[in-house]
C-alpha cells in the first residue's frame, strides 16, 4: 500500500540503524508518548535495532488507557438509564470499570454499540428519535475535531436526541505534567504523528525552551520511527534540543486549521482527569455553553459509586512511564487480553497489550 | 485511537470523497480537508480525512532514507 509499504524497507531500516549507532554516545532515555508508537516499535524490533545507549520508555498516549475509573463508572452508569444507547469505540467496552464494565452491562441488557465513527453514532440517534444516544468521547486532538463534527451536525439537522460524553484530552498539557513531576528523567519525546496533524509543530516548543527536552514528530512505519530517533539523537549529542518534524508528508509545523476551527467553535479548554496522573489543569476539552445541550455532564444525572482502582494494576506507573508492564505482578500471570485486569492491557494502543502481544526479545536493549 | 491511514480519493461529493485502499473503497468526510483534490491520498482517521498527504514531502523523505543507506553501505 502507497505510502505504507516503502517505509518498511529493511535494508533502509539497516543503513538507518547504523547511522543512529554511529551518532550515539551518550545513555538516553526517549518516551515514545504516543501508545501506536510502542505498538511499532514492539512490532518491527525496534529496540533491537537501536543501540544499547537509547532506551525507550512507553508514555500515555492511550486514550481508552487514560481514561480515569470515575469516568468510565459514570459512562457505566449512564447505559443503565432508561431509553438510552451508549454508542463508543470499541476499545472501551472492555476496560474493567470499578465495579462492572460496558460488556458486562450489554449482557444485562443495557444497549451499548460499538461504532467506527461518530457519523455512525449521528445515524443511530436518527433512526433511534424516542431514545437519547450518547457517545463516549474520548480521544486526543486526533480525535476531538471528529467529535466537534458530530455535535454540529446533530445541530444543524436539529438532532434533539444526541448528546457526547466528552472525556477527551489535550496533549502537551500532560507531558508538562510528567516533566513537571521529574518521575521519569527523559533527553528526549517522540511525539504523536496524528495529534500532531491536527495540532501542528508550534504547541510543543515549550518542552525544549523550558526544559530542554528534544522533540521530533514521528509516523507510524518504522522507518518513520528510526528516523525520529535518529533526529532525536542529534539533537541531544549536540545539547541543541528543538522541535522538529520526522513525518513531513503527513505533519505541517501549522497544522490542520480546519479541523482546529471546528474543535475551537464545540470545545473550551478545562481540566481533566488521567487514570495514573490525576488532575491536569488545561489538559481536558469541555463543551462550550451555546452546545450544551449536546452535553451528557449536563443533560442527564447519575452518582456512580466511589471509584475503586483494581487491585494489584500497575496501569498509572506504566501511563508515566514509570514501569514497565513487565514490572507488573500481574502481567501475563493473571491479567491477560482475554481476562484484562486494567485498560493498558485491554487497548490496542496499551503498552501492557503490546507486550503482551509482541513480547520482549532476550537482546532487548532497555532490560 | 489515533490511527490513520493513507487512503487515496477516487471522487468527491460537497463535504464527502468515495475512497480506496488496497481494493477496498470507503466514503468518508472531507470537512477537514476541503483542499484535498481527486487522485490525493489523505490520512483517513474514524471516517473522516484529517490531511492531506504531501506527495513531494513523502519522496524527500525516501530520498534521505535511500542516502542515509547507500552511505552506510560504504563502511
Amino acid at each position: 500500500m502507497k505510502y505504507i509499504d516503502e517505509y518498511q524497507d529493511n535494508k533502509l531500516a539497516k543503513g538507518l540503524a547504523y547511522k543512529i549507532a554511529q551518532r550515539s554516545t551518550k545513555t538516553i532515555r526517549l518516551m515514545e508518548f504516543c501508545g501506536g508508537h510502542t505498538h511499532a516499535i514492539l512490532r518491527y524490533g525496534i529496540r533491537q535495532l537501536v543501540p544499547r545507549t537509547v532506551e525507550m520508555r512507553s508514555g500515555p498516549g492511550c486514550p481508552v488507557c487514560v481514561t480515569a475509573t470515575a469516568d468510565l463508572d459514570k459512562a457505566i452508569a449512564l447505559a443503565h438509564l432508561p431509553d438510552v444507547i451508549i454508542t463508543t469505540f470499541g476499545d472501551m467496552i472492555r476496560v474493567p470499570g470499578s465495579y462492572s464494565s460496558l460488556q458486562q452491562s450489554k449482557a444485562e441488557g443495557a444497549d451499548i454499540r460499538i461504532v467506527y465513527s461518530t457519523i455512525d453514532a449521528v445515524e443511530i440517534a436518527k433512526t433511534n428519535p424516542r431514545k437519547s444516544v450518547i457517545f463516549i468521547g474520548i480521544g486526543f486532538e486526533t480525535t476531538a475535531p471528529t467529535i466537534a463534527a458530530s455535535i454540529l451536525k446533530a445541530q444543524q439537522e436539529k438532532i434533539e436526541n444526541f448528546f457526547i460524553l466528552s472525556l477527551n484530552k489535550v496533549t502537551p498539557p500532560v507531558m508538562r505534567a510528567l516533566l513537571d513531576s521529574g518521575e521519569v528523567k527523559l533527553d528526549g519525546i517522540v511525539c504523536p504523528g496524528h495529534v500532531s496533524v491536527i495540532i501542528g509543530s508550534h504547541p510543543y516548543e515549550f518542552i525544549p525552551r523550558d526544559y530542554g527536552v528534544a522533540c521530533v514528530i514521528s509516523g507510524f512505519e518504522p522507518l518513520d520511527i528510526l528516523l525520529c530517533i535518529d533526529k532525536l539523537v542529534e539533537q541531544i549529542e549536540k545539547g541543541e534540543p528543538k522541535v522538529e518534524i520526522a513525518y513531513p508528508r503527513g505533519v505541517k509545523p501549522e497544522g490542520n486549521r480546519k479541523a482546529r476551527q471546528l474543535m475551537d467553535d464545540v470545545f473550551e479548554i478545562g481540566q481533566a482527569n488521567w487514570r495514573g496522573i490525576g488532575i491536569v489543569p488545561q489538559s481536558g476539552l469541555n463543551i462550550k455553553g451555546k452546545y450544551e445541550r449536546f452535553d451528557a455532564d449536563k443533560a442527564f444525572s447519575v452518582s456512580p459509586k466511589p471509584p475503586r482502582e483494581p487491585k494489584g494494576c500497575r496501569c498509572g506507573d506504566v501511563i508515566r512511564g514509570a514501569a514497565t508492564p513487565l514490572e507488573c505482578k500481574l502481567f501475563k500471570k493473571v491479567c491477560t487480553p482475554e481476562r484484562p485486569v486494567g485498560p493498558c492491557m485491554v487497548s490496542s494502543e496499551g503498552a501492557c497489550a503490546a507486550y503482551y502481544q509482541y513480547g520482549i526479545p532476550e537482546n532487548s536493549q532497555s532490560f | 485511537m489515533c490511527l490513520a491511514i493513507p487512503v487515496r480519493i477516487v471522487s468527491i461529493d460537497g463535504n464527502e470523497a468515495e475512497t480506496e485502499i488496497a481494493g477496498v473503497s470507503r466514503r468518508v468526510s472531507i470537512a477537514f480537508t476541503p483542499e484535498a483534490k481527486v487522485g490525493d491520498y489523505v490520512l483517513l482517521h474514524t471516517g473522516y480525512a484529517i490531511g492531506v498527504i504531501d506527495e513531494a514531502e513523502a519522496e524527500e523523505t525516501l530520498k534521505l532514507l535511500e542516502e542515509i543507506a547507500s552511505l552506510s553501505e560504504v563502511h
